[in-house]
């Protein structure tokens, strides 16, 4: 994939997917060129025997087909950057307070360090095809962050309108969009 | 700035519509969004695909969603169609540019563009 925006949409799927009812992703940049990229869900998490198994591109739980990238991807792009990927998740089968947290730590100074893409976008895809569940958004940088809450922006809507509506994704366009440029 | 409060305006604006729109939608645009899309370039596509049928004024009758993997990962990004009382239509390969003609001569002029269907495409 060939920016970071690609992989932040790519694994959040796997939280919707997850039947999440509430996802934070969270990118903090610090002043030594590290970016670590947080995705937690309260979706149904998975066993430990699944955890250890997420890393494998010959592991998945789909029938569709016989690989699952997502995970495997992410881990390859952040060690070649000299960071890594962690995931820690509750299984809904054992804990009441389940879900799972994706964190990938990235070194953007290393040469394979790729570009971050459009995030704007990748936050509006999510909201497109899960008006229902809560995203909550943070980019932070040195020169300042974006925060972006679907809560919020549903308690003014009111439950009629859907997020997904095109006269509201089209705002949130603009939100993010102007955020971003304040950070760049 | 872009402040929380336009939303009520949206709001305002909406009220009308909300009411034609339940129930309306006999067209679905599926746009394929699993790891296998989005490397391929899903993300443009769909996006396209939502904004060009709000410019054709097609929301209330098309209705743009997203799915997993269907299985055909090599043709990615995969778009399929279903129509009420109409068979499933494949698109394959797509780029925002062919979603923009799609939107055009499919959902508003009602004849699917055959040059990008999966049986008339090689890999």
């Amino acid at each position: 994939m060939k920016d970071l925006s690609l992989y932040v949409l790519d694994i959040a799927m796997n939280s919707v997917r997850a039947g999440a009812k509430h996802i934070a992703i969270t990118l903090e940049e610090d002043s030594h060129a590290v970016l670590t990229l947080t995705i937690r869900d309260d979706g149904c998490g998975m066993s430990q025997e699944q955890v250890q198994r997420l890393f494998d591109p010959f592991y998945t739980t789909r029938k569709t087909r016989s690989v699952g990238l997502g995970v495997p991807f992410l881990q390859m792009l952040a060690r070649q950057t000299g960071g890594d990927v962690t995931v820690v998740s509750k299984s809904a089968a054992e804990f009441a307070d389940h879900g799972t947290v994706v964190t990938a730590v990235f070194h953007t100074d290393h040469i394979d360090f790729i570009p971050l893409g459009d995030l704007t976008e990748s936050i509006l895809t999510l909201i497109q095809g899960s008006p229902d569940v809560d995203f909550v958004y943070r980019h932070s940088t040195p020169s300042g962050s974006v925060k972006m809450d679907t809560a919020e922006m549903r308690s003014v809507l009111g439950e009629d309108i859907s997020l997904g509506s095109y006269e509201v994704l089209a705002f949130i366009r603009e939100f993010l969009h102007e955020q971003h440029q304040q950070i760049q | 700035m872009k402040s929380l409060s336009e939303l009520a305006a949206i709001r305002e604006q909406m009220k009308d519509k909300v009411a034609i729109r339940t129930g309306s939608g006999n067209i679905r645009v599926v746009v394929g969004m699993a790891t296998c899309g989005i490397s391929a370039g899903a993300r443009p596509v769909l996006n396209t695909f939502v904004e060009e049928v709000a410019a054709a004024n097609l929301t209330d009758k098309v209705m743009v969603t997203q799915t997993g993997c269907i299985g055909i990962c090599q043709y990615e990004p995969v778009v399929e169609v279903f129509e009420d009382g109409k068979e499933k239509v494949t698109y394959v390969k797509m780029t925002p540019e062919k979603a923009k003609r799609v939107v055009e001569e499919h959902l508003k002029g009602g004849k699917p563009v055959s040059e990008y269907l999966i049986g008339n495409t090689k890999l």
